[in-house]
């Protein structure tokens, strides 16, 4: 033991190192590897069949999964877009309200304690034609007499779908750019009122700089784990109707397990990590960009 | 006078609007969950009632005892779901909050080469999608004879959850001044005593804050859950919930059941956590 000194912060890295490589690198290797076969789960000795880059090239060249990776970078955009500016206005109301903030606070967090997949059959449900919440509110209301199909129509099941992306995902921008308000030092701020400024100018060149570390900080946890939204659209469409929301990732899931053609949905599994990897390390630049900027050191 | 008036009616419209803007916030985050909760206490019939039954004629416990009378009559074993879930997220939490402490005081208190590419590859694997890693991991798994065992889901979700723990503890380790644990060195103590005496109790509530995070990533994943678990042996509650639905119709009462007791541990945690939840995500890393 003694003969073989590893420095020691190597020593209390070595066990994330290991689980990692065992649970993640190992396997992405085996599906880079069987990306380039024509492995199916159905016939286990086909993952020997090399075929070189014809996966990629079929999922190049599929319409299918340009749809798809459109409708993902749309969704993601959308979706990121919407729940960090409703989150910076839930935010700013709540940290102007006096009293019952504690309460408000707790209420902001409630849907983060939801499992995806119960936000998923939850406004599977919400959205149900026939005895979802929406259209009976909209039935009482008056408003309409008939069923809209909420999650039959393609263009609006995307909608729903953004919806309960957006209802899961704001309150975590909602509460980190609230702990961020609460840091902002007053000092700035007051000269601010003292050199004239309109409530907009000092919002936009005190307020927002302080707190973009704060956003960028809520986009990294968010890009962490954006692809849990799969858990979402696989219960409620399904990547359905005749594929109007199919993501990327219910498109891999369904190719892999229901088609059983693995070798075709790890190809495509890999361009979605990157899509992922490239989010990260995007936000992560941003965020120690920003905080440099702040004087915060790295 | 006039100028003075405008100025009050202004102030009063801003207030109503920020007070109507705040309610309809708080509407929309509330409600869905509430209705959830509501609809498992009502029968089936009225769930299903056309037109709707807005204000519920009888509140019962049918589906909650439907749920826990076991198989047959609808029941989903879900006594069996919950100990799954229960033993897996614990277990799992447990050990990825030891390997995240080491890890994180890594970070925080050694330098070495490589060790921003280092961090950012961590968190990259964190950013792998589930979908993705479960296939290959599903075959992996499958060889080494782990599938739907408690065994193979703790090792995928320690997995899932060491890059997370590792930036917020690392976060929480930078603001325990080094000269903290120099002092008790120098006192006598080793390194090892000096990090329990010391180091650990300062920064405990962030460590707690990052447990609270691996239970509940845990507790609610799904994407991975449902392709390395097949029977009622390891099946967590995110799967167990798909058993209320069939080929064309769905339990939405018996549904609703399981999704209250699915958020009750979740809720009770995150309240008892809330105020180091977010002190933990800002300063891990804001200031890290």
């Amino acid at each position: 033991m003694n003969r073989l000194k590893l420095p020691p912060w190597l020593v209390l890295l070595l066990p994330a190192i290991i689980i990692l490589s065992a649970v993640v690198l190992i396997p992405l290797v085996l599906s880079l590897y069987s990306s380039f076969t024509s492995y199916r789960l159905t016939r286990p000795d086909s993952i020997f069949n090399w075929v070189g880059f014809f996966n990629y090239e079929k999922a190049l060249t599929d319409v299918k999964f340009w749809a798809a990776f459109g409708r993902t970078v749309l969704l993601l955009t959308v979706a990121l877009n919407l729940e960090m500016l409703l989150g910076l206005g839930l935010a700013l109301m709540v940290s102007k309200v006096t009293q019952g903030q504690r309460l408000l606070r707790t209420m902001m967090m409630f849907p983060m304690m939801f499992s995806p997949i119960l936000v998923g059959f939850q406004f599977k449900f919400i959205f149900n034609d026939n005895v979802g919440l929406v259209n009976n509110a909209l039935q009482s209301l008056g408003l309409t007499d008939r069923a809209i199909p909420w999650l039959v129509d393609g263009h609006l099941a995307m909608f729903s779908i953004i919806f309960a992306e957006i209802w899961t995902a704001t309150s975590v921008f909602g509460i980190l750019i609230l702990a961020g308000l609460y840091a902002i030092p007053r000092d700035p701020l007051e000269a601010a009122k003292v050199d004239g400024c309109t409530a907009w100018q000092s919002f936009r060149y005190v307020t927002l700089p302080f707190l973009m570390p704060f956003i960028y900080i809520a986009m990294a946890i968010r890009s962490l784990d954006v692809a849990r939204a799969y858990d979402i659209v696989q219960i409620m469409t399904n990547g359905g109707p005749a594929r109007r929301t199919e993501l990327l990732w219910t498109l891999i899931g369904r190719t892999g397990y229901v088609d059983a053609r693995m070798g075709y949905a790890n190809a495509m599994g890999y361009i979605s990590i990157f899509l992922a990897i490239f989010f990260t390390i995007y936000f992560f630049k941003k965020l120690t960009q920003s905080r440099k900027e702040l004087g915060m050191g790295a | 006078m006039a100028s003075n008036l405008n100025h009050r009616v202004r102030r009063y419209s801003l207030k109503g609007l920020h007070f109507f803007g705040l309610f309809t916030a708080m509407m929309v985050l509330c409600v869905p969950g509430l209705w959830i909760v509501l609809n498992s206490f009502r029968p089936t019939v009225e769930i299903m009632a056309k037109p709707p039954v807005w204000i519920p004629n009888e509140l019962n416990l049918d589906h909650y005892r439907a749920m826990f009378s076991g198989i047959g009559e609808g029941g989903v074993p879900v006594l069996t779901y919950f100990a799954n879930s229960l033993v897996i997220s614990v277990t799992s939490t447990v050990i990825a909050l030891l390997i995240g402490m080491a890890g994180g005081y890594a970070f925080a208190r050694y330098k070495f080469n490589f060790k921003g590419g280092m961090f950012v590859g961590l968190m990259v694997t964190r950013a792998v999608p589930g979908v993705a890693l479960s296939l290959p991991l599903f075959i992996l798994f499958a060889r080494v004879g782990i599938i739907d065992t408690h065994f193979g889901l703790i090792l995928a979700y320690v997995a899932l959850n060491v890059p997370f723990t590792i930036w917020l503890i690392d976060g929480f380790f930078r603001q325990v001044p080094p000269e903290l644990a120099e002092a008790a060195e120098i006192d006598g103590c080793t390194r090892w005593q000096a990090f329990w005496r010391v180091e650990f109790p300062v920064a405990r509530a962030g460590i707690a804050s990052a447990g609270i995070f691996a239970f509940l990533t845990s507790w609610n994943e799904y994407a991975l859950a449902s392709q390395l678990t097949r029977s009622t042996t390891s099946k967590t509650m995110p799967v167990g919930l798909l058993d209320f639905t069939s080929e064309f119709t769905l339990n939405w009462g018996g549904m609703c059941a399981l999704a209250v007791l699915m958020i009750i541990p979740a809720l009770i945690l995150t309240f008892l956590v809330q105020k180091h939840l977010i002190a933990g995500l800002t300063f891990g890393g804001v200031k890290g």
